[in-house]
């Protein structure tokens, strides 16, 4: 119907445009015949004016009468003529003219139309957004008519490029190619599925047409494709803080013991299942407060993941000091208990974590490019993390304690540091963070009693290219690696991605073995 | 002291074991050579004699296991060198010679094609290059030792040249067969994706499902177990063994008198990659299947807990864990499945605190045990 | 770049080095036409700025008794880490004979040229029995393919019966390593150096540990090789040094503060405020 509507309006343009509203005019739109209160409202739609759309409106609304000779406007006990504008006496009997369903439509249209040249500027973008969507070729003239009368460079901006896309329709080679010139400044899907078509002989006969969309094409890939790995880079950086928040834990816990912790996964999925749980708690007996339950979990995630460690530290790991490599195996079978731990009190399939509401949604920063909420927080969440840790190492006796036995275990023992008590608080401390870093995973990511299997091998990576023991190490290490295997996986594919980067780190580990921030030391072989 | 001079081969080879193990194993040799195959093939199926096909099947597969966790043993127990991805090379030899059952499925597949039928479903329209020969059976035993060989040399070389020990190592092994499990699950690999490969018709024209082709490869495995045994026994007795558990004990000592851990490393862990890929070559015919699971993290840890608990550094050992654990897990998962990671969980953490030495070391304590009190009973008052 | 250079770079096997694939192959031939089997030159090695050894100076003779004392921490033992490649020097050169470039070996390279060492904390084999530590350390052909078939000739075990008699464990000989005492465990590395036959030796603090007839039997040892071989000792126990009657050299800081023979250094006015000022 619209599109119908637009087709007559440029048949309709061709006549000369009216200052003033015709009476005439006002007068055929309360025609007995369809067809006339059609061409009328056409004609008026074209003539842009402010009255126009008063009038229109008013027809739209209900609002307009005749009485004998006169079209009125009725608002409320007030009566207006229509042409002028101007408060008439109430007429005796008003007769309102039948709007039928198409003539709404017509209605409809003529006013979105004439929005683009309304007096607000909000409303007249409203208007070019809408009908960027549906720029067709009939509705250039229109375009160009609102593009000369804008003040806005927004606007005048979009306008611009509602034409262009109109304009692709033109007859005129010199046309279509002006046009394809202006979208090739684009930076939108959208449109490059439009001028996909110009770039195929079949669609578009003219050369230098044909060329001009090739090369605007290429143009806005180059920008789509930047767009896009900033995406990309953005994602990684989530993906990074995750992995910070899983190797900060392992790092420390290795710095201290020289023990991987092969559990350290299934510390994580704890810390996701404390997510569910206490959402589970609030929606059974806090319904109304149920976006404050990811608030509530951390602290249950941290310490339900603590209380793990220090019990596994506590009966497992302590009794294996020196043994690194029986460590791994032991806390692999650790890990394996947790595991079916999981299955049984909370079943084998992945159970649902919503987001709170204030965490769906995010912002579109290009046409492609839309940040969600929820990895914004997760990375926020890290780096809060991260500054405590780093509070806690390098401004507290614990810290010291820690960053002691990590340098020197034996000399730290013989000046009075209670080397195991640390064992037990830095193990304790290393699953608490890994807790946190489940409750940001239990945000992006399913949470099943799988959950950790996947996690041990990228968070140790991290501890390789960071080295051992270092905080600054840990961060770079996470944040390079979340975004390069991003970046790669958008490439290359998931699976090629993982491999690349497992070669890259072997050969990493060829030039600088001790990491990124190697502690230069003494070492005991 | 002992007097030392040049003895000749066959004489080191046979004391290389003492009179018993030789006995053990001829006594082996003969059960799975000739008793088994009487007990399925002569002794009717109602009798309490009989050896079912399911039976056979399952213990020639924990042979196929117990040769793996000798390879493993030879580098962790021996060189002290935990891999926590032996089941890459497992699966590698599986898979080479899975590529020949396939190929003999012939136009007995679903889609009658001569390409394997998960070819046709992909498509493709011939085999990829890295398929060619693969009918041979000639050509596929020799990928069956040369891709594993091949992969754990490059590996091992890059690993052990930049000296990655412990726990890197284990882990940097255990993400390297994680990332060929990925590999392998994706269809465009081309050996089948999730589903690997499997229903497979014949073994070198003979059907694959008859007594005496099961019987075949039962036999075949126990002997290459009992080779394997033996070539282990060898390699750990020559001074190249001393070199390897030196190495293990004190490697900077072992550089600066002259020995250059590298090639020693790098020599038990691609022989210790190929006895798995022979395993795996004869795992998958009596299995039936093979697929990425097979280099699942989680399959490679479980060697190490076989070898463990057996007892590393002996070689009777791996061979007495593989088959407990995997008796346990067939018993487990049919009879209390919930509870198999658990027990295995447990496993892993008993064996590690109270077990170090594992059941062979348990029983050499009690034995040692036992003729000290007769010792004592014997002779009172001597001490 | 060419290819080699590329094959270099990246996977550090040098194609024209056969040496990588196997030292013996290559022949490495110990010049000492000057008299003089090691130069230390300018040597410096610096752990997180901190300089273990500043331009490091040092020549030893061929056949000559060296013995070397400093404070602890003066950087003795990280000398013995770069003579033997486990720590490669920030600047300098190390020369062994006129020819061969220490710098650029590997430790067992650099062990098979002939040079050993003994660590200050005894390193041996503890599950091995005296007797294999021995064979371990025997000079013969090392590599894997060797090994593989290698058998004890009669006379590789008269050399090794003569060795244990030599440290006096002839009765320990199968008993594992791990079990002896600490003395024992010096002489054992010190009986393991004597199997490599090297050209020189290093020994870093061999008596600590020791009782006193033990140190007197050492020094005679180390004594009776010298001349034969060239020895290089770092040790505390003056009375030791006294015995060894080489030449000495004070080290301090990581540099040389005094060198000569024990009456003169003892006498020096710096060595003496080292040791006892400050
Ligand atoms: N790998 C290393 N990392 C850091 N410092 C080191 C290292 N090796 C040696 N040092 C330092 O270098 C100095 C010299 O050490 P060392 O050579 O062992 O002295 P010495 O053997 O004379 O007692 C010491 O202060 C020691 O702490
Ligand atoms: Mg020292």
């Amino acid at each position: 119907m619209i599109r119908h509507f637009l087709v007559s309006l440029i048949f309709a343009l061709a006549l000369p445009a009216q200052a003033a509203l015709d009476p005439q005019l006002v007068r055929q739109l309360t025609d007995e015949d369809s067809g006339t209160k059609v061409t009328a409202i056409r004609q008026m739609a074209l003539a842009a004016d402010p009255e126009a759309v008063r009038v229109l409106k008013a027809m739209a609304e209900d609002n307009l009468f005749v009485a004998g000779s006169q079209v009125v406007i009725i608002e409320g006990e007030q009566a207006f003529d229509a042409a002028t504008g101007k408060p008439v006496k109430m007429p005796a009997s008003p007769e309102s003219p039948t709007v039928n369903n198409r003539i709404r439509g017509e209605l409809a249209a003529a006013l979105a139309a004439l929005k683009l040249l309304d007096a607000d500027r909000a409303v007249r973008l409203q208007a070019v957004q809408a009908l960027q969507r549906k720029a067709e070729p009939e509705l250039a003239p229109l375009f160009e008519r609102a593009l000369k009368a804008e003040s806005d460079p927004q606007i005048k901006g979009l306008l611009a490029i509602a034409k262009a896309q109109a304009d692709l329709g033109n007859k005129d080679p010199a046309v279509r190619r002006a046009a394809v010139m202006v979208l090739g400044e684009t930076t939108s899907p959208a449109i490059r599925s439009l001028l996909l078509p110009l770039t195929e002989k079949a669609r578009e006969p003219n050369d230098r047409v044909r060329y001009a969309a090739i090369s605007a094409v290429k143009a806005i890939d180059g920008r789509l494709s930047i767009s896009e790995n900033l995406g990309r880079v953005f994602t990684g950086l989530s993906l990074g803080s995750i992995l910070l928040l899983a190797a900060l834990g392992l790092a420390i816990i290795y710095g201290v013991m020289g023990v991987i912790n092969m559990a350290h996964g299934e510390l994580l999925m704890v810390g996701a299942y404390s997510a569910y749980t206490m959402q589970s708690i609030f929606r059974t007996w806090l319904p109304d407060y149920i976006d404050w339950y990811l608030p509530a979990a951390i602290p249950l995630a941290f310490f339900a993941a603590a209380a793990v460690g220090v019990l596994m530290e506590r009966t497992v790991i302590r009794w294996l000091y020196g043994r690194t490599l029986e460590t791994l195996l032991a806390t692999w079978g650790l890990s394996l208990i947790l595991i079916q731990a999981a299955r049984v009190l909370f079943g084998a399939q992945n159970v649902e974590v919503s987001n709170p509401s204030w965490m769906s949604g995010g912002i579109e920063l290009l046409p492609n490019l839309i940040l969600p909420w929820n990895r914004i927080i997760i990375i926020g969440f890290a780096l809060f993390v991260l500054f405590l840790v780093w509070v806690l190492m390098n401004r507290t006796r614990l810290g010291m304690f820690v960053r002691a036995v990590t340098q020197n275990r034996s000399m730290a023992g013989c000046v009075g540091v209670p080397t195991s008590r640390i064992d037990t608080l830095a193990f304790a401390l290393g699953a608490g963070i890994a807790g946190l870093g489940g409750v940001a995973l239990s945000q992006i990511s399913n949470v099943g009693p799988d959950m950790g299997q996947g996690y041990i091998v990228d968070s140790f990576m991290v501890v390789v290219v960071g080295g051992v023991g270092q905080l600054a190490g840990a961060v770079w290490a996470a944040l390079g690696l979340g975004i390069f295997s991003k970046l790669l996986e958008g490439w290359a594919g998931a699976v090629i991605a993982k491999i690349t980067i497992l070669v890259c780190i072997i050969i990493f580990i060829q030039k600088r073995p001790q990491g990124i921030f190697a502690l230069k030391g003494r070492f005991v072989d | 002291m002992t007097p030392r001079a040049r003895t000749p081969y066959t004489i080191r080879l046979f004391s290389m074991m003492q009179r018993g193990h030789w006995i053990a194993l001829g006594a082996f040799l003969a059960a799975t050579l000739v008793v088994v195959p009487i007990l399925n093939l002569v002794v009717p199926e109602g009798s309490a004699f009989h050896v079912s096909a399911y039976a056979i099947t399952l213990v020639g597969k924990i042979m196929c296991y117990a040769m793996v966790a000798v390879a493993m043993d030879l580098i962790w127990g021996f060189g002290g060198i935990l891999s926590l991805g032996h089941g890459l090379f497992f699966a590698l030899g599986g898979y080479a010679f899975g590529m020949y059952l396939m190929r003999q499925i012939g136009r007995d597949g679903s889609y009658q094609s001569d390409l394997p039928d998960f070819m046709v479903f992909l498509d493709w329209k011939g085999l990829p290059w890295y398929w060619s020969g693969s009918d041979s059976f000639l050509w596929v035993s020799l990928l069956v030792v040369a891709v594993p060989a091949i992969v754990a040399f490059v590996f091992g070389y890059f690993a052990f040249r930049s000296r990655i020990k412990g726990v890197y190592f284990s882990i940097i092994t255990q993400a390297l067969t994680y990332a060929a499990m990925l590999l392998f699950f994706r269809n465009e690999t081309g050996f089948g994706g999730n589903n690997g490969f499997t229903d497979f018709k014949r073994i070198l024209g003979y059907s694959i499902t008859a007594p005496e082709t099961r019987l075949v490869l039962f036999g075949l495995t126990a002997l290459l177990l009992a080779a394997t045994l033996l070539f282990a026994r060898w390699l750990t007795t020559s001074k190249f063994g001393r070199v390897l558990t030196a190495i293990r004990d004190a490697e900077s000592r072992v550089m600066f008198i002259g020995y250059n851990p590298l090639w020693y490393k790098l020599t038990i862990w691609t022989i210790s990659a190929v006895l798995c890929g022979i395993a795996g070559a004869l795992y998958v015919p009596q299995v039936g299947i093979i697929n990425p699971s097979e280099m699942s993290p989680a399959n490679s840890i479980e060697i190490a807990i076989w070898v463990a608990v057996g007892g590393r550094g002996t070689l009777i050992g791996p061979v007495v864990g593989a088959f407990v654990v995997n008796l346990a897990k067939s018993w487990f998962t049919v009879s209390f499945p919930e509870y198999w990671l658990f027990f295995l969980g447990l496993l892993f953490i008993v064996v590690t605190l109270l077990l170090p030495q594992g059941l062979v070391g348990l029983w050499q304590a009690i034995r040692e045990k036992v003729q000290n009190t007769r010792a004592g009973h014997a002779t009172p008052g001597e001490k | 770049m060419g290819s080699r250079d590329v094959l270099r770079k990246i996977i550090g096997i040098d194609p024209d080095e056969p040496s990588k694939f196997g030292f013996a192959s290559k022949q490495r031939v110990l010049d000492i036409s000057h008299n003089v089997i090691l130069y230390l030159d300018d040597i410096t090695v610096s752990f997180d700025g901190f300089k273990a050894l500043n331009k490091l100076n040092l020549t030893i003779d061929a056949g000559e008794l060296r013995c070397i004392i400093g404070p602890n921490g003066a950087g003795k033992t990280t000398m013995m880490d770069v003579i033997t490649g486990k720590t490669r020097p920030d600047t300098g050169s190390a020369y062994f004979g006129q020819t061969i470039d220490l710098t650029r070996l590997t430790e067992p390279e650099i062990a098979h040229i002939g040079i050993g060492r003994k660590f200050q904390k005894p390193t041996i084999f503890d599950q091995h029995t005296a007797f294999e530590n021995l064979e371990l350390a025997m000079k013969t052909d090392k590599r894997v393919r060797r090994s593989l078939v290698a058998t004890l000739s009669g006379e590789d075990g008269d050399r090794i019966a003569e060795a244990l008699r030599l440290i006096r464990l002839d009765r320990e000989a199968d008993r594992p390593a791990g079990l002896l005492s600490h003395g024992q465990k010096q002489w054992l590395e010190i009986g393991m150096l004597l199997m490599q036959e090297p050209k020189l030796l290093l020994l870093d603090e061999p008596v600590a540990g020791m009782t006193d007839d033990e140190t007197m039997r050492t020094a005679e040892l180390f004594v009776s090789l010298a001349g034969t071989h060239s020895l290089v000792v770092v040790e505390h126990d003056m009375a030791f040094v006294e015995k060894l009657g080489g030449k000495v050299t004070v080290l301090h800081e990581g540099s040389v503060l005094a060198e000569g023979d024990l009456a003169t250094v003892q006498n020096d006015q710096r060595v003496i405020e080292v040791y006892l000022g400050r």
